[in-house]
């Protein structure tokens, strides 16, 4: 199973497409590290800068619709090597969903509710998160703050992500 | 309660339900070229796992690109090539004798009805034109196809296009798909299996399914599926004539993949084709369809007449009989990219090949060529193309270009004007 500890970086936009997270030029790319240093390079937030921002994070909290756009593999690949392997948002595209579970990544969908709490609560901290993928708990930490959110998803995602992935559960099983 | 034929090939192949939602299939076939195959090898090579499931079920071509390019695209051919020697992949097809995939595999026979298929290509779908149920998919499962044989998907969920009536002069099976399209939109069949039925398909050659079946993709559709009949059967004779005693047996095998007649559609639609005109697609999406009558007189720059949608020895006939004792118009370039090498050999027997040149059209090697923008016919910013192909997307012929998406016959009657043009006053 990959890691799932680790600092937060908000992304306070919906609607992040798989263009922003990996531009299509670089679908030619043989070698998944060859992606690395193009992450969210073309992502739209002000005051955003992918060169220093990503810097020592390894978990992205965001709004609604993340992953949107063309189907493209490439976008949870670009967060892989870059070692992020969790996203929480309030929702997800369908396909870049299923793909995050396929690589053995999590994509973890909270209430609008939720999100904005942890919003209002963390969103200008240095944050913390550590997951607990078998009790399904979101655990986050600040200096002044600590706080437990609960998540669901199904057991098959559950399965992947123990396994690492679609390719390894495939290679175990049939 | 019957079947579909997607949910008989699924009952026929299914082998697990690890939790409910999801049906594990066993693959027949999973095909393979050389942009969306290298980097799946290579994560394979990365995980310690570089095996594959059946050589002899694993097709590969190189046809996306070829002859290379540049480095890079002739990294990605060394890539598919030294894996195909590697695992004894027999049907690797390389420059010589390749073509472009969704026409080279059926004419080697590789498809059969009741196939299940996958290929790292979104016009995989193609390939439900023999009865099969074949999908484009991502790496990640592309990977898992390679080396275990199974693909998940979801309960295939039918479509049925019922088309009636009969076909005008000058309507093809590519202006009907344009019809659909354009009723169904391009979300009008998301995460669905199109059934094509009715009496104009059960007329239709396999060429012309294969033209309906590429495009379903275009309607959101996961596969396009016509039932095999007899028409099927004398395609794949050459291929199955040792397995069977005759062709009425052959037929009655295959039948097993038609749709009982109470079968369940999530969806049902009959369109009429008897007061079709030619038709043509402008702007952006596949779905804005016109009337050829309607955008005539629009000036192109370049005629591209080929594809895994229309690049097969009808659609070349047809252009030829259009371009036949014809010149294009001194403002257009016109390329032709015959689909496989047998295509290209018998244009060349049946005089069609002579015919493109004299008319001034470019005659290439068989490959996807201009369809993609990557090679062979890149459009310039600003400049507009008439193309037989599938995808009229921005930018898919060339940065800042404009594809028109017809049939053949549209798209030789348009090289010969030098605007979008009805293929009528040619064929008269
Ligand atoms: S001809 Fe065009 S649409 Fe068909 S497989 Fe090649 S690139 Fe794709």
């Amino acid at each position: 199973m990959k890691n799932f500890i680790g600092n937060v970086l908000f992304l306070d936009r919906s609607d992040i497409n798989t263009d922003e997270i990996i531009p299509a030029k670089y679908l030619t790319e043989n070698d998944k590290t060859a992606l690395k240093p193009h992450l969210l390079e073309d992502l739209k937030l002000p005051g955003f800068d992918s060169a220093k921002d990503l810097d020592d994070k390894q978990i992205i909290i965001t709004k609604a619709n993340f992953g949107c756009g063309s189907s493209r593999e490439h976008a949870p690949w670009a967060l892989e090597v870059n070692g992020i392997h969790v996203v929480i948002a309030k929702s997800f595209a369908r396909i870049f969903r299923q793909n995050m579970f396929n690589c053995g990544m999590l994509a973890i969908a909270l209430s609008d509710a939720d999100i904005e709490m942890i919003d209002s609560e963390f969103a200008h901290t240095s944050t913390n998160v550590s997951i607990d993928v078998e009790n399904g708990i979101i655990h986050l930490s600040s200096e002044e703050k600590e706080y437990n959110i609960e998540f669901s998803i199904s057991d098959f995602d559950k399965a992947l992500i123990k396994i690492g992935g679609w390719v390894e559960y495939a290679d175990l099983h049939y | 309660m019957g079947l579909t034929i997607a949910e008989k090939i699924f009952k026929d192949h299914l082998i697990d339900e690890p939790f409910g939602d999801v049906s594990v299939l066993k693959l027949d076939r999973v095909f393979c070229h050389e942009i969306t195959t290298p980097i799946a090898i290579l994560d394979l090579m990365d995980r310690g796992k570089d095996r594959v499931f059946d050589p002899d079920k694993i097709k590969a071509v190189i046809d996306h690109v070829t002859p290379a390019k540049d480095s890079k695209t002739a990294m990605q051919g060394k890539i598919l090539r030294e894996w195909a020697k590697r695992h004894g992949i027999k049907d690797f097809f390389d420059i010589g004798h390749n073509g472009v995939c969704h026409a080279i595999f059926p004419e080697k026979g590789f498809v059969h009805p009741g196939f299940t298929i996958i290929m790292g290509d979104s016009h995989t779908c193609t390939h439900g034109a023999f009865g099969a149920f074949a999908a484009g998919v991502g790496t990640t499962d592309l990977e898992v196809g390679i080396l275990k044989g199974v693909c998940t998907f979801k309960k295939p969920d039918t479509y049925k296009l019922e088309i009636t009536g009969t076909k005008p002069a000058g309507v093809y099976a590519k202006d009907i798909i344009l019809k659909i399209i354009q009723e169904l939109t391009v979300n009008g069949a998301t995460n669905m299996v199109i059934e094509f039925a009715g009496e104009v398909v059960d007329k239709m050659s396999m060429e012309e399914r294969m033209t309906l079946s590429n495009m379903a993709v275009e309607a959101g559709a996961t596969c396009g599926i016509c039932a095999p009949d007899m028409t099927t059967v004398e395609y794949l004779w050459e291929f199955i004539k040792d397995d069977y005693a005759g062709k009425k047996e052959a037929l009655e095998s295959f039948s097993r993949y038609k749709s009982d007649r109470d079968a369940r559609y999530v969806k049902e639609k009959t369109i009429d084709v008897s007061r079709m005109e030619p038709l043509t697609t402008f702007g952006h999406k596949p779905d804005n369809v016109k009337p050829v009558s309607q955008m005539a007189g629009t000036k192109v720059d370049q005629v591209y007449i080929g594809s895994c949608t229309n690049g097969r020895i009808e659609d070349l006939r047809v252009a030829a009989k259009v371009l036949k004792g014809n010149k294009i118009n001194e403002n257009v370039r016109a390329i032709v990219s015959p689909a496989t090498p047998k295509i290209f050999s018998q244009a060349l027997a049946q005089g069609l090949i002579n015919i493109f040149m004299d008319a001034g059209f470019c005659v290439t090697n068989p490959t996807c060529g201009a369809c993609l923008g990557m090679s062979n016919g890149v459009l310039a910013e600003g400049e507009v193309a008439a193309a037989t192909t599938n995808r009229n997307f921005n930018g898919r012929m060339g940065k800042g270009g404009m594809v028109h998406l017809m049939s053949p016959a549209t798209a030789a009657a348009t090289a010969i004007k030098g605007e979008i043009a009805n293929s009528e006053m040619f064929t008269l």
